[in-house]
């Protein structure tokens, strides 16, 4: 028998040897490496000297940084209720019984499978000023992408736009959990569609929905492709429209300054983990765990 | 009564119809104006207003898209970190989560907190530090470079932990009792039956691997070694204005993916839905 135990925890190791090795290597050093870095100085050829807070006082009293940081709020702000709520009411739609929903949850989801440069790309010459179909539409000539007060606008609809279909499906699949005796007890006691919507289908839906708010919020905090794209390194608005993450590679890979990078990192991890906390403490208000 | 009943929900599946055409429209809009464009000259995609198709449907655009990327050679990167970052996430997730879910092992609890802490990270935090280590070994542009971060996944360990937790623990019972060793059991009786979460992982893993844009930018600079998303990037700075030019090299860039989807859009959703929510 011990033996036979003796064999199952050599297994056990065996097996996950290469995943802990890996993550040991690739995550956990690397962790501990980018907090010590955030103390350090970069020097030329990859040396670095450990300099104390230096690179928190600098990243603190950058306005570039704080600027930064609110872009990265304000584009959560922008996108994440909105986007959450067209999600919440397409899932809605897909849950019903009409014939081609699969074909509507396709069209909805195929943002998804698109590289985020290549959709950025064709957002950016559709909110071209000149010769954009949206202006020419609206027959306006609105500077989507040179103007400062607007940039972060552009910026969230092409989020919206992109991440409404994965919401969605998401959101579907916690809807068709809902058994639908509920449904047809609150019809015989003639509660309307709305009302069945506010007291069954939303407290059914809300752990799923808070999954979907959680996921969507952490990834709108660490937005890095979609700006970069729409708002290159020369466009004058850019420190209007870029984030935390954007800023993180701009020091690090394009100035050389690993240590500030490494600072602003460990904040939007701070940020992030703040963010986080808050939901789940205000998930007790809302969410829904009994069935 | 029963005639006024069927009127209202005609009405309403009416009202759902028109949701979902507008929508759709909106959805699909960007990518055929995408394709559209292609075809045009610069001068006709300046016009005012603009013209809706083509004057000609002339494949210049995508000449010079071609003669400017090495188009091969990024979808070859692109398959190539695609193909190694599944079968690294399935194999080695598959090996831990079994033995995470259903051995017993001592500091198991520990080993798995590291699991979870990766999990809850934003994997920008590690970038420079991974960075750093290629640079050292001289192995930045490089197709090991692209697969680096990912050659084992934390959530693909918790995702197919999930899994093998659900399946009942008489099965490797009956098999020991059979004589399998435990190498037996995880590979003829466990793996075939996580086949779908399996799927799931693989799926999810190569959707990430194929939009994600800041590690390639990051790692691998030579033109011949990027991936289709950096690739794009690079073509942006290349032709700022010609945007027939750059709509051609979108549609190469995701016309792959694109028919891959087409023909599996069922799967392909299902595994996100089923992985839901990282």
């Amino acid at each position: 028998m011990s033996k036979a135990k003796r064999q199952e925890a050599f297994w056990g190791y065996l097996m996950v040897a290469p995943t802990i090795i890996g993550l040991i290597v690739l995550n956990f050093y690397p962790f501990f490496d980018t907090l010590k870095l955030s103390f350090a100085k970069t020097l030329p050829f990859g040396l670095y000297k450990m300099q104390g807070i230096d690179n928190y006082v600098k990243m603190f009293s950058s306005a570039e940084f704080w600027k930064a940081t609110w872009n990265t709020i304000y584009f959560c702000i922008l996108t994440v209720p909105i986007g959450v709520f067209i999600s919440l009411i397409v899932a809605i739609m897909l849950n019903s019984k009409i014939k081609g929903r699969t074909a509507f949850r396709a069209i909805f989801f195929l943002p998804m499978v698109v590289a985020p440069a290549a959709v950025a790309m064709v957002w950016k010459w559709m909110f071209n000023t000149e010769y954009g179909i949206i202006n020419s539409v609206l027959h306006a000539h609105i500077n989507w992408v040179s103007n400062p007060h607007i940039i972060m606008i552009t910026c969230a609809i092409v989020a919206i736009w992109s991440a409404v279909g994965y919401d969605a499906v998401l959101l579907l699949s916690g809807l068709q959990n809902i058994s639908k005796s509920y449904y047809e007890a609150a019809s015989l006691d003639g509660a309307s569609k709305i009302q069945q919507f506010f007291h069954i289908t939303l407290p059914m839906v809300s752990p799923t929905l808070f999954v979907v708010i959680i996921t969507r919020l952490m990834a709108s905090l660490k937005v890095y492709d979609i700006i970069y794209m729409i708002v290159e390194q020369s466009n004058p608005v850019l420190t209007d429209a870029q984030s935390l993450m954007y800023l993180f590679y701009r020091e690090s890979f394009v100035s050389g300054n690993q240590g500030l990078g490494s600072a602003i990192v460990i904040w939007t991890v701070f940020l992030i983990g703040i963010v986080t906390a808050v939901q789940f403490v205000g998930q007790k208000k809302w969410v829904n765990y009994e069935i | 009564m029963n005639s006024s009943l069927s009127k209202s929900k005609k009405r309403r599946t009416v009202g759902i119809y028109i949701f979902f055409i507008i929508g759709s429209c909106i959805m699909i809009f960007p990518f055929v104006w995408m394709l559209l464009t292609s075809f045009k000259t610069v001068g006709e995609s300046m016009q005012i207003p603009p013209t809706i198709l083509p004057n000609s449907w002339s494949l210049d655009t995508y000449k010079d898209a071609l003669k400017s990327l090495p188009f091969l050679a990024l979808y070859k990167n692109t398959i190539l970190l695609i193909f190694w970052r599944v079968v690294c996430a399935v194999v080695f997730s598959s090996m831990a989560g079994y033995a995470f879910a259903k051995l017993e092992f001592k500091g198991k609890n520990i080993l798995f907190a590291i699991v979870l802490m990766q999990m809850m990270l934003p994997s920008q935090i590690f970038l420079i530090p991974q960075y750093k280590m290629l640079a050292k070994l001289g192995l930045t542009n490089s197709i090991f470079a692209l697969v680096f971060p990912g050659l084992v996944s934390a959530f693909g360990t918790f995702f197919l932990r999930q899994a093998y937790m659900g399946i009942p623990d008489e099965i490797a019972e009956a098999a020991r009792l059979d004589g399998c060793n435990q190498w037996q059991i995880f590979s003829k009786i466990m793996v075939p039956l996580t086949t779908s979460s399996m799927a799931a992982l693989g799926i999810f893993t190569a959707v990430f691997a194929y939009g994600d844009l800041m590690w390639p930018l990051v790692v691998n600079t030579d033109i011949n070694m990027m991936t289709l998303s950096s690739g794009l990037a690079t073509l942006r700075g290349q032709f700022s204005t010609n945007f027939p030019v750059l709509m051609a090299g979108s549609l190469l860039a995701m016309l792959p993916m694109v028919i891959i989807y087409l023909v599996f859009q069922k799967h392909l959703i299902e595994g996100v839905a089923m992985t839901g929510g990282k």
